[in-house]
């Protein structure tokens, strides 16, 4: 690198406020699970388990961690078959308003939830005349989800030469065959990032999911905002934070880890 | 080479092809005999790969028909039909081992395990790779990818096999390498190779017949002596070899009538006082060296001709080839400016009719 000493030592400095500013929020809040004061009083005068073993026994927040993680794997399940299935066709097939058709497929991750979830809501009640609850979430995540998926899809394929899926036809494979033993494996693991995407999106969403839960569902997000003001569940929330950093951690790592590996095999091909 | 009565292993019935509103194949027949070497020259964007997708059924034809040994299959898709190809980029399957590739074929169409790992590893001997078999695509030279792909396709027993530019990748000296091994592998497979190029030295070297592309038609099918010695137009003159095209008030002036007159550059003599003897009626003419052009076992003379211009009013030169026999004393770039005398044999004259060419073709030096 042809890089000055100073310019190094600014950047350094840049990347080192940057990360501080994020991660040391992040890091009260693990070390506050820990703490003994209820208030959080700073320093920790002590160390616990208690409040994990508090949080372990909330009925509300196991519940709500069990709809969160239903939802989002439903929310997923659809936006892999859809979105796939939408980047196959844009990327393959050549149409009238394919553009037009792209752009309204990536917008919902750009709308503003609240303007998503007012429209949601108003179409599900008044439109369909459906009762808000699980279902209705999963629909409304899926909206956002499957721009996920579908995007790391239709970058794949675009790098990926249309020549391979004709020479499996050439060497006597059928369509679906072709999809099977070609298509499939070599979209494997864009497949794979985009799910954790859109299943790390929909664990964490909380204003769509008000507007489109009802008042019996509650996900974790939505279980924690109404928890938070109450002053003898905040050790509780803070546990249940302190969990979340985790759980987000790893689909994220997972998924970047996945999309780098790919990017050598795909670009390393002939 | 093609024996009347026998059917032919491809069939080419006034195929067109036409992308929107662009023509890029007008109306094409041919007939490619079983077991020939049969080449597709032209320039790029002259049809000749989109007649060869037509083949391997990956484009439906806007009109005419394709027939395999006697058999209809424009309508066919093409896992359905009796051909491999060898593709440009060779579109090897980045995800399987060169072993796992060559069986893919035989993997599809449900061949037991033992028979088909034996078959891939015979394909694979037939194109010299008998290595390297657990090995991903990526992890392969260009010249080995090549062979990969060429043993993937011969796999399968097909009875025509379909090349697009297999070579065009590979630099020079591994593409004659690969050249005279094609020759050897299809000798020996003994199978209908339709090979695409726009290399007309490949074509050439390489084929028992040529089909000449321009404009999404056929300009010529011959054999590579007959495309060389009797081009049938300016334009496959032109692409095939130099063209020394002499038409207009130059032709008159030259070859003494009217015409699209063309002279090989190896026939033509320069200063042929020394060795006129044998030159008993030849046509000759005078004009001044402009460019010499130096090949190691052979020098280009580009010399314009003291007669009127052309057809296109611009003044005539003719290329003339002359073997480096006896010039290590003189350097031949010296030469440049020098009043010359050229002559040739009226039997070396090609005569490419009476029109004049509607344009000049591009022109492709043999180096």
């Amino acid at each position: 690198m042809t890089m000055s000493r100073g310019l190094r030592a600014f950047l350094v400095g840049c990347t080192a406020v940057v990360l501080t500013i994020v991660y040391v929020p992040l890091a009260l809040v693990l070390l506050n699970s820990f703490n003994v004061s209820k208030s959080f009083a700073w320093p920790p005068s002590g160390l616990t388990l208690r409040w994990w073993q508090a949080a372990g026994h909330s009925t509300g927040a196991r519940h709500a961690l069990l709809v969160s993680v239903e939802v989002g794997l439903l929310a997923t399940a659809v936006s892999l078959v859809l979105g796939t299935m939408a980047a196959l066709a844009l990327q393959r097939a050549r149409f009238f308003g394919r553009n037009a058709v792209s752009l309204l497929i990536i917008l919902p991750i750009a709308l503003p939830g609240i303007v998503t979830g007012l429209a949601l809501n108003n179409a599900f009640t008044s439109l369909f005349g459906l009762q808000l609850g699980f279902f209705t979430i999963v629909v409304a995540h899926a909206t956002f989800c499957i721009v996920t998926v579908f995007n790391n899809v239709q970058a794949r394929l675009r790098r990926m030469s249309e020549s391979l899926e004709e020479a499996s036809a050439d060497l006597g494979a059928r369509p679906f065959t072709t999809f099977r033993l070609v298509t499939f494996p070599l979209l494997r693991s864009a497949l794979l990032a985009g799910g954790l995407l859109a299943f790390a999106l929909s664990f964490d969403e909380i204003i769509v999911t008000t507007f489109t839960a009802g008042g019996h569902e509650q996900t974790l997000p939505i279980w924690i905002f109404q928890n938070l003001f109450r002053p003898n569940q905040t050790p509780v929330v803070n546990v249940v934070a302190a969990a979340l950093i985790v759980l987000s951690a790893v689909p994220i790592w997972l998924a970047q880890r996945l999309s780098q590996e790919v990017e050598g095999a795909v670009s390393a091909a002939p | 080479m093609r024996e009347s009565g026998q059917t032919p292993s491809i069939r080419l019935v006034d195929l067109a092809k036409d992308f929107g509103s662009v023509r890029a194949v007008a109306g094409v027949d041919l007939e490619i005999a079983d077991g020939e070497f049969f080449s597709m020259l032209g320039p790029s964007g002259s049809g000749k790969t989109t007649v060869l997708r037509m083949i391997a059924g990956f484009e439906p034809p806007t009109r005419g028909r394709i027939e395999l040994a006697g058999a209809d299959v424009t309508d066919d898709p093409p896992f359905a039909r009796d051909v491999n190809t060898v593709f440009q980029d060779y579109a090897l399957f980045p995800h399987m081992s060169v072993l796992e590739n060559v069986e893919y074929g035989l993997r599809v169409k449900k061949v037991a395990r033992a028979e088909r790992r034996r078959r891939a590893v015979e394909a694979l001997e037939t194109v010299r790779l008998g290595e390297h078999v657990a090995r991903r695509p990526s992890q392969l030279s260009g010249g080995q990818r090549q062979r990969v792909a060429l043993a993937r396709a011969l796999v399968n027993r097909p009875k025509v096999l379909l090349l697009d530019e297999p070579l065009g990748a590979l630099d020079l000296k591994l593409r004659r390498e690969m050249q005279i091994e094609l020759k050897q592998i299809q000798r020996e497979v003994g199978i209908t190779f339709v090979f695409v190029t726009h290399d007309q030295e490949e074509a050439l070297t390489l084929s028992d017949r040529i089909a000449v592309f321009n404009d999404g038609r056929v300009q010529q099918v011959a054999t590579p002596r007959e495309l060389y010695e009797q081009p049938g137009s300016a334009f496959v003159a032109g692409f095939v070899g130099t063209s020394n095209l002499l038409d207009g008030p130059a032709a008159r002036a030259v070859i003494g009538r009217d015409g699209v007159f063309s002279i090989r550059p190896e026939k033509i003599h320069l200063d042929p006082a020394a060795d006129l003897g044998g030159l008993a009626g030849a046509h000759t003419v005078e004009g001044v060296v402009r460019e010499v052009v130096y090949l190691g076992s052979a020098n280009h003379y580009v010399v314009e001709l003291d007669v009127p211009g052309g057809s296109a009013g611009a003044s005539t030169t003719l290329t003339v080839l002359r073997q480096n026999l006896d010039t290590a004393a003189e350097d031949p770039a010296e030469r440049r400016g020098d009043r010359v005398r050229l002559a040739w044999l009226p039997e070396h004259v090609i005569e490419l009719g009476t029109a004049a060419p509607v344009s000049t073709p591009t022109t492709q030096e043999s180096a």
